[in-house]
C-alpha cells in the first residue's frame, strides 16, 4: 500500500461531498418545499373539541317545565388503545350479541384507530353506572355524556315539535352545523333554533400518540367557550293543555284556545296526538316510522293544518259584514218560515224561527236569517258595481278579520285555508253567479274552509272588538319578563267596534238561552255559538266557539269534534269545561268532564 | 525531561478545531435530549436523574475524563494495547450472547445494576485500532495475500457477533472499513463489483428477481459480442454471468429467510413496494412529519409537538435528529450537517497528512465509522434508508456510545499529535 493511493483522499472527499449534497436536498425538500408536513403535524397533535351546549328549556306561562335535557351516554371506543377484555360481560352489559360487537369493533376500527367511534348510542343510566366502575376492564372505551330533549308532561307535542340529527340539507344551509349536530326539525324547537341551541364552544388540545389529551393547545388561546342555550317561556298554560288533551282522548279534532288581549295561544289541540318522549334518542326513526304510518295521522296538526267548514260559527263573521255594510241594523228582522231559506226549488232548512233580529238568529243560529244577510252583502248595489265586486269587499272583510292568510307567527306550517276567489266563480258559473248561488257560505257550508287557528283568531277579534294580535306561541325570551314584543302589533278588522256589541249580545243569548246552554258556567258569563260542519264523509263535524268572561274576555276557544254531530253535543261541553277550568282552574261539573273524557268517537 | 513533561505536549498541538467540533455535538445533544423529555404542562428539573437529559450530564462529564485521561496518556500505550483492546471487547460481546440483556429486539446490553454497557460500540473502535496496527504490521510482510485475509478476519468476526446479537445496524457499520481499504489500494474492480452487486439487490428486491436476470443477460450478450474474438474474455464473462444469476437467487434466498419480518417491512418501506402509514410505517412517517414540518426556523426550543407527544419513536436515541429538526428546522439541520461535515473533513484531512501510517490508517477507519453512522441514522430518519436502529454519534442519548465515540475520536487527536 504506497503513497500513490493518494489520489483517492479526493474521491473519498467527492463522494463524501456528494452524499452530503444529497441528504441536504432531501432535508430542504422535506422541510422547506414540502408544506404537507406541518399539515399532518398539527393533524396529529391537535384535536379541536366541539363543546355541544345545552339546548334551552322551555317553559310554560306558570312557569312549569316542558322542556329540559336529560343526560345520555354515549359508549365509545377507540380501537388502538383496546386491549383484550371480557367481551362476554360486555354483551351482557349492553344486551348485546357477540356478533354485532365484534361488527361493530371492525367498523370502528376500519374508520379510524386512534379516533373515537360511537360504539353503542345512549346506553342507559343504570348501564352508565355499571360501566363507569368496570371502565378500567375495559380499556379503549370511554363514555361520552351528551343532552337529549326531554318532557315532563307527555303533551304539546305538536307545538313543541321535535329535535333530530342535521340533514345534509342543514348542514348545507348553515354552516355553523355539522354532521351529527342536532337541529330542531319542527313547532318551537324549530321557529326558536337560533335562540335555543346557543353557541358550540371549542377546545383545541394536545393530544399524544396514544390519543391522551395532554393539555390545551396554546395556553387555549383559540379555545372558544360554549354558550348554553336560551330558555323560552311557551304562551301554553300547561295545565289547560294537558286537560284538553284528556278531554280530546278518543277523539279527532283540534281545540285552539287564545288570550285575546296579547294573541297568546292558551293551548293548541290536535287529537290524536303523540307522546314528544317517542321521538327522542334511539327510539326515534322505530317510532318515527310508526306514527308516520299510523292510520289516524297522529303526526298530523289538526288545529294549523286542516281545513274544515267552520259551519254556524261563521255566521258571527257574516253578521258582522252584514252590519258594518248597513244591510241590515241591530233591530232590522227578517222572517224565517216555510222550512227555510228557498233559492228556486233548493231550501236551506231551517225552523221555522218566524221573525227575528240579529240577537235572536245568532241565538238561534237561524239558517234563513243570514242567508238572507249574505245574500244582501253580495246584492248591495248601492255599494258595490256587481257580484266580483261585492264578493270581494266580503272577501276583504274576511280576511281583515284574519281569514285567506298564514299568521306567519311561530306556528309550524300553518295552512290558508280555502275561500274562493270571485274569479273561480266566474269561472265555475260562467260569470253568471249571484248571492244565492253561494249563499251556503253565509252559514258556514259550502265551498268555504278555514282553519281552527283561524277561527279561534276570529273569535279574538270579537272579543276585542275589532282588533286581533297575530297568534303566537313563545311569550318570552331569555327571561320570563322579557316578552317577546315581535308579534304584539294590533291588526284591526274593518268592523267598527260597536258591531261587535251586537254580536257579542247574540252570543251570550247563545249561551243563556239558544243552542249552547251547555255552554253555561256557574259565576261566569259566557259567550258562544254552536256550529255543526257539514261533513260530506260522514257524521257533521261538531263545534263550538267559546268567549269568556264575556264582558272582560280573558279566553276564546274554538274546538271542534270530527264525526261530533251537532255543536251542542260534544265541542259546547268540551270548550265549556275548558273555560272554566282555566278560569276557575278547577272544574265543578265532574260528571260532564268524565262523560267527555270517556266520549269516544272513532 | 521535556519530553515527559504532559502539559508541554497538550498544549503542543491536539487538534483544537476537533475538539471544539465534539464539543459543540456534545451540547447539541444534551439540550435536545432535555427538549425530549420536557412535559409541556409539568415541571422539568434540570437534576432528576431518574431522566436521561441528568444521566447523560454524568455520561458527558466522564466522557471529558476520559478524553482528558487519553489525552494525558502515552501514545504508546494506545497502539500497544490495540490487540488486547480488540480481544476484550470481543469477550464481552461474545458474554452478551449468554448473559445479555435484550433491548428493542436487540441482545446487545450487559447490565450490571442500573447500569447498562453495550460493547458493540467499544468493539468499533477497538476494531478501528486494531485494524490500524494490523495493517502497518502487514506492511513489512512479504505475503500479502495473507493481509488482506487478516484485515478480513478482523472485521467478519465482530460482524457474526453482532449479527448473533440481532444487531444488524451495528453489523452494517463494520463494512464502513472499506474506505479505509479503498484508501489503502483495494482495487476499483472490487469496488465496482461491490456497486454492481449493490444494484442488482435494490432491483431484485424492488422488483423481482426476473428484472435482474433480464438485464444481466442483456449485458452478458452486450458483452460476448463484443469480445466475440477473445476466447479468454468469453469465458471469463461466462462464469461472471453465472455467478451473478447465483447471486441474485441467494439475495432473493437471504432477503426471504434471512431477515425479520419487521426488517422485511422497512425493506420493502424504502423500495417503495409498501405503505402503511398507519401500521408498519408509523414510526417513520412520523419522523418525516417531525422533521418536515420543522420548516425553515423550526417550531422553536420545547415546542415539537412530533416530539414533545411522543409520536416519534426513541426520540433521544435512534431517532433524536427529529426533535432537531422539528424544533429547530432547515437551520438547525444544517448546523449539525456542517459540524459532522467538518468533524469528518477534518479527519481526514489530518489522516492524510500524516506521516505515521498507523494514524493514517486508525483515521481513515474512524472517519468511515463515522460517515456510517452519521448517513445510516438521519437517512433513516428522513426515509432515505430503511430503519436501522444506530445511534447518531455524540448526539444521542446514551453512556456507552457516548464513551466509546469520545474514546474513538480522542485517540486520534491524541495520536494525530505525536
Amino acid at each position: 500500500m504506497s503513497q500513490d493511493n493518494s489520489n483517492r483522499y479526493y474521491i473519498i472527499l467527492g463522494v463524501l461531498g456528494i452524499l452530503l449534497a444529497t441528504y441536504t436536498i432531501r432535508l430542504f425538500n422535506l422541510q422547506v418545499l414540502d408544506k404537507s408536513y406541518k399539515r399532518k403535524a398539527n393533524e396529529n397533535a391537535i384535536r379541536e373539541i366541539t363543546i355541544h351546549p345545552a339546548r334551552g328549556f322551555i317553559y310554560d306561562r306558570n312557569d312549569s317545565l316542558l322542556v329540559y335535557n336529560d343526560a345520555a351516554y354515549d359508549l365509545m371506543v377507540v380501537p388502538k388503545e383496546m386491549r383484550p377484555f371480557d367481551t362476554m360481560e360486555l354483551c351482557r352489559v349492553l344486551d348485546l350479541e357477540i356478533e354485532d360487537v365484534r361488527k361493530k369493533l371492525d367498523k370502528a376500527a376500519k374508520y379510524s384507530g386512534s379516533v373515537p367511534s360511537l360504539f353503542k348510542q345512549q346506553i342507559s343510566k343504570e348501564d352508565y353506572g355499571y360501566l363507569q366502575e368496570k371502565m378500567s376492564e375495559f380499556p379503549g372505551f370511554f363514555v361520552q355524556s351528551r343532552t337529549l330533549r326531554s318532557y315532563p308532561q307527555p303533551i304539546a307535542a305538536h307545538i313543541l315539535g321535535y329535535v333530530s340529527e342535521v340533514d345534509e340539507q342543514d348542514v348545507e344551509n348553515d354552516n355553523y352545523y355539522k354532521m351529527g349536530d342536532y337541529i330542531g326539525k319542527s313547532g318551537i324547537e324549530k321557529a326558536y333554533e337560533s335562540v335555543l341551541r346557543g353557541v358550540k364552544g371549542k377546545r383545541k388540545v394536545l393530544v399524544d400518540v396514544h390519543n391522551r389529551e395532554m393539555g390545551s393547545y396554546d395556553n387555549g388561546a383559540e379555545d372558544v367557550v360554549a354558550v348554553p342555550g336560551t330558555s323560552i317561556w311557551s304562551t301554553l298554560d300547561m295545565q289547560l293543555q294537558r286537560y284538553g288533551e284528556e278531554l280530546m282522548s278518543g277523539k279527532r279534532g283540534a281545540i285552539v284556545a287564545i288570550e285575546p288581549k296579547t294573541g297568546e295561544i292558551l293551548c293548541l289541540i290536535s287529537s290524536p296526538n303523540y307522546d314528544p318522549n317517542l321521538l327522542v334518542g334511539t327510539a326515534r326513526p322505530k317510532n318515527y316510522g310508526k306514527l308516520v304510518m299510523d292510520p289516524e295521522k297522529p303526526l298530523f296538526n289538526r288545529a294549523l293544518q286542516a281545513a274544515y267548514p267552520p259551519g254556524s260559527t261563521f255566521k258571527l263573521a257574516n253578521g258582522l259584514i252584514a252590519l258594518q255594510d248597513h244591510i241590515i241594523t241591530p233591530s232590522s228582522v227578517y222572517s224565517c218560515s216555510g222550512g227555510g231559506y228557498h233559492i228556486g226549488s233548493h231550501v236551506v232548512h231551517c225552523h221555522n224561527c218566524g221573525g227575528l233580529n240579529i240577537y235572536s238568529a245568532i241565538q238561534r243560529s237561524c239558517n234563513t236569517f243570514f242567508c238572507r244577510a249574505y245574500y244582501n252583502i253580495l246584492s248591495n248595489r248601492v255599494k258595490y258595481k256587481n257580484i266580483d265586486e261585492a264578493y270581494t269587499a266580503w272577501l276583504d272583510y274576511m280576511s281583515s278579520m284574519g281569514f285567506l292568510q298564514v299568521f306567519n307567527t311561530d306556528l309550524p306550517y300553518e295552512l290558508k285555508g280555502r275561500i274562493p276567489t270571485a274569479e273561480y266563480f266566474d269561472k265555475k258559473y260562467n260569470n253568471s253567479w249571484n248571492g244565492n248561488t253561494v249563499v251556503s257560505m253565509g252559514i258556514g257550508q259550502g265551498e268555504a274552509a278555514v282553519t281552527p287557528l283561524q277561527m279561534a283568531n276570529m273569535l279574538a277579534v270579537i272579543a276585542n272588538k275589532g282588533y286581533y294580535i297575530r297568534p303566537h306561541v313563545v311569550r318570552a325570551i331569555g327571561h320570563r319578563d322579557s316578552l317577546n314584543t315581535q308579534f304584539s302589533d294590533k291588526i284591526y278588522s274593518k268592523i267598527e267596534p260597536r258591531h261587535f256589541e251586537t254580536v257579542l249580545q247574540g252570543m251570550k243569548m247563545v249561551v243563556t238561552a239558544g243552542t249552547g246552554r251547555g255552554a253555561q258556567i256557574p259565576g261566569i258569563e259566557v259567550a258562544g255559538k254552536t256550529g255543526t260542519a257539514q261533513n260530506p264523509q260522514g257524521r257533521d263535524h261538531s263545534v263550538f266557539a267559546l268567549i269568556a268572561p264575556a264582558n272582560d274576555p280573558q279566553i276564546v276557544i274554538f274546538c271542534l269534534v270530527e264525526n261530533g254531530g251537532f255543536g251542542a253535543t260534544v265541542a259546547c261541553p268540551i270548550a265549556s269545561l275548558m273555560a272554566e277550568f282555566y278560569l276557575n282552574r278547577k272544574v265543578e261539573r265532574t260528571d260532564l268532564e268524565t262523560r267527555m273524557k270517556e266520549l269516544n268517537i272513532k | 525531561m521535556p519530553k515527559l513533561d504532559p502539559y508541554n505536549k497538550m498544549s503542543k498541538g491536539f487538534d483544537v478545531r476537533l475538539i471544539c467540533y465534539y464539543l459543540a455535538l456534545v451540547l447539541i445533544g444534551w439540550i435536545t435530549i432535555y427538549s425530549t423529555c420536557y412535559i409541556p404542562d409539568g415541571s422539568t428539573p434540570i437534576f432528576d436523574f431518574g431522566q436521561p437529559y441528568s444521566k447523560q450530564m454524568i455520561w458527558i462529564g466522564t466522557s471529558i475524563l476520559l478524553a482528558t485521561v487519553i489525552l494525558l496518556i502515552d501514545s504508546g500505550i494506545i497502539q500497544h494495547y490495540a490487540y488486547f483492546f480488540y480481544l476484550f471487547c470481543l469477550f464481552l460481546m461474545v458474554l452478551v450472547l449468554f448473559v445479555g440483556a435484550e433491548i428493542n429486539g436487540a441482545k446487545s446490553w450487559i447490565k450490571i445494576g442500573s447500569f447498562s454497557l453495550q460493547p458493540t460500540e467499544f468493539m468499533k473502535v477497538a476494531t478501528a485500532l486494531a485494524m490500524a496496527k494490523f495493517m502497518q504490521e502487514g506492511k513489512t510482510a512479504n505475503e500479502k495475500r495473507y493481509v488482506w485475509i487478516g484485515q478480513f478476519a478482523l472485521i467478519l468476526i465482530p460482524v457474526i457477533v453482532v449479527m448473533l446479537q440481532h444487531d444488524a445496524g451495528s453489523a452494517l457499520v463494520f463494512g464502513s472499513f472499506i474506505i479505509l481499504f479503498y484508501r489503502e489500494g483495494l482495487s476499483s474492480g472490487f469496488l465496482v463489483m461491490c456497486i454492481i452487486a449493490a444494484i442488482l439487490t435494490i432491483i431484485t428486491l424492488a422488483w423481482n428477481e426476473t428484472y435482474s436476470i433480464a438485464l444481466l443477460t442483456a449485458v452478458f450478450i452486450v458483452f460476448m459480442i463484443a469480445n466475440r474474438t477473445q476466447k479468454k474474455k468469453l469465458r471469463r464473462n461466462v462464469i461472471v454471468y453465472i455467478a451473478s444469476i447465483v447471486f441474485v437467487f441467494s439475495v432473493n434466498f437471504l432477503y426471504e429467510h434471512g431477515f425479520e419480518p419487521h426488517q422485511k417491512q422497512r425493506i420493502d418501506t424504502i423500495l417503495g413496494k409498501t405503505s402503511d402509514p398507519l401500521g408498519a410505517d408509523f414510526n417513520l412517517n412520523q419522523s418525516k412529519i417531525a422533521i418536515g414540518s420543522g420548516g425553515l426556523f423550526g417550531k422553536g426550543y420545547l415546542k415539537g409537538t412530533q416530539t414533545k407527544l411522543k409520536f416519534v419513536p426513541e426520540q433521544s436515541t435512534d431517532f433524536i435528529f427529529c426533535a432537531i429538526g422539528e424544533e429547530w428546522g432547515f437551520f438547525g439541520t444544517l448546523v449539525v450537517f456542517s459540524l459532522y461535515g467538518a468533524l469528518i473533513f477534518r479527519i481526514l484531512k489530518l489522516s492524510e497528512k500524516q506521516r505515521n501510517p498507523f494514524v493514517r490508517y486508525y483515521g481513515y477507519g474512524i472517519a468511515g465509522i463515522f460517515i456510517a453512522h452519521f448517513f445510516i441514522n438521519i437517512g433513516m430518519t428522513i426515509g432515505l434508508l430503511p430503519i436501522i436502529g444506530i445511534p447518531l454519534p455524540f448526539i444521542s442519548y446514551g453512556g456507552s456510545s457516548l464513551w466509546a465515540f469520545t474514546m474513538m475520536l480522542f485517540c486520534f487527536i491524541k495520536l494525530n499529535d505525536n
